[in-house]
């Protein structure tokens, strides 16, 4: 308990990390998600086989590997920067490659909230003479968002959790890589590990219960 | 001869075909639509009524042949079939009103966004056609917590917010029970009064008789015969006609 006690300035640090990246990629996968989904039913085929391959190659790679290609391959290769600072830098591009990684998962529970909106929904908005990209975003997506509100909620849960696999895109300031250096110099410790588990679940278990009672409230009745 | 002019027809329907495949669901079908008339389309399932009717405000596509509307040939997409559907009412079956807006809001919307019309004038527009209708105290609830006959008839004051040239009805009282029928046929026959143009897909044949200057009867893809109604009803001249007439009407 006593080094849980001593490393907890530290690990509380990292920990604020975690969230900093959670926050940013889940606003920007929502962003991109819900505009993935939009080309995935559009009526043009450029943009539906642009949206489908994009999903299929991003949600099929391991997220280290999405990680380790955006500081790897963008970064040091193609020479994407977003800060002078390294540390600062490797948050963003960490930020950038779970948001476009998280954005297929988004994407595809839109995708399956579209597929709730009956048919006679988007007639009637475009009986009315509304534009294709008007009745995507009055008539239709608003109706599908509202049918998966738990389903999103369980793509941010992962995705929260998934800003613990930061370190393979060289961001070393996380909470699991603080406990993995804590880990290196102490030896391991059930009450840090159990610590960092705790942690998790105050951030990530308020949102299942919310998207939960979101999504009875939001239900759409047909 | 102007397509404008005030005796040229609204719609006018010229060599159309559609396939669903291998199946011919309208075959070279020719027909106009004037100003102000109340059309009846009546028939047997299957007989292509529907098509034909959604086909006019491009719901459904064509294979072959050409529609015109208002002296233009229906645009293919984008923004002109856009701005032509709103000026063509839709009125469907199962209704399809926007489930996750309010009745004023589904009265409002097309007004708003499509005409550019104020958010106060189109809500005070919206209350009027609502009152005509016989829903204005509903104004602020959902679509699900309204009857069908309330909803179809909200849909028909969301048709006429956007000041169409036209309504189209496709079935519009199939989905009720029957004791909500005549209150949407009532609303349709107090359009008809008015001059309104429209088509109707229907099984009502009190309907038919009482508001219908013309009616069409198809059967098969094909429209069969065309007559006013008293003379359809009283003196079908095909055989088709007759022997549907006396399965619908000796009960």
């Amino acid at each position: 308990m006593d080094e849980l006690i001593t490393y907890a300035p530290d690990l509380g640090l990292g920990f604020l990390e975690n969230v900093k990246l959670a926050l940013v990629a889940m606003v920007a996968s929502l962003i991109i998600g819900t505009i993935l989904v939009a080309m995935r039913v559009s009526p043009t085929p450029v943009l539906r086989a642009a949206g489908t391959i994009y999903v299929n190659v991003v949600r099929n790679t391991p997220l280290t590997l999405v990680l380790a290609f955006s500081a790897l391959g963008l970064s040091d290769q193609l020479g994407l920067v977003f800060s002078d600072e390294p540390r600062s830098n490797s948050f963003w591009l960490v930020a950038m490659g779970l948001s476009l990684y998280t954005a297929a998962f988004v994407c595809e529970a839109l995708r399956s909230g579209v597929n709730t909106v009956p048919m006679g929904q988007a007639e009637a908005a475009r009986a009315i003479g509304l534009t294709f990209s008007q009745s995507l975003t009055m008539i239709i997506l608003p109706q599908a968002f509202r049918a998966v509100v738990a389903p999103l909620g369980s793509v941010i849960i992962a995705m929260i959790k998934n800003t613990t696999v930061a370190t393979a895109g060289g961001f070393l300031a996380d909470a699991a890589a603080v406990m993995k250096e804590t880990f290196d110099q102490t030896g391991a410790s059930i009450p840090i590990f159990l610590g960092i588990v705790v942690a998790f679940m105050v951030l990530t278990m308020p949102i299942g219960f919310f998207t939960g009672w979101l999504s009875r409230r939001l239900a759409v009745v047909r | 001869m102007t397509e404008n002019g005030d005796g040229a027809p609204l719609v006018r329907l010229e060599n159309v075909n559609k396939h669903f495949g291998t199946l011919h669901v309208l075959k070279n079908i020719n027909l106009t639509v004037s100003r102000g008339e109340v059309l009846v389309v009546i028939g047997p399932s299957g007989g292509g009524k529907s098509t034909l009717c959604r086909a006019i405000n491009r719901l459904e596509t064509i294979s072959d042949g050409q529609i015109i509307f208002d002296g233009q040939v229906l645009p293919e997409e984008g923004k002109a079939l856009a701005r032509l559907r709103s000026d063509v009412g839709m009125v469907f079956q199962s209704f399809n009103l926007f489930a996750h807006k309010t009745i004023r809001e589904n009265v409002t919307l097309g007004p708003i966004k499509v005409r550019g019309i104020a958010r106060d004038t189109a809500n005070k527009r919206a209350m009027e056609l609502l009152d005509r209708v016989g829903i204005a105290a509903q104004a602020d609830k959902y679509p699900a917590q309204l009857s069908g006959g309330q909803q179809q008839r909200v849909a028909i004051a969301r048709a006429l917010a956007m000041d169409p040239k036209m309504i189209l009805f496709d079935e519009p009282t199939s989905a009720l029970d029957p004791e909500m029928v005549q209150e949407v046929l009532d609303v349709m026959v107090g359009l008809a009064r008015d001059g309104m143009t429209m088509v109707v897909v229907t099984h009502e044949m009190g309907f038919a008789r009482r508001a219908a200057n013309r009616v069409v009867f198809m059967a098969d893809g094909q429209i069969v015969e065309e007559n006013t109604p008293d003379e359809f009803f009283t003196n079908a001249q095909t055989d088709r006609a007759r022997d549907f007439l006396s399965k619908i009407l000796t009960h």
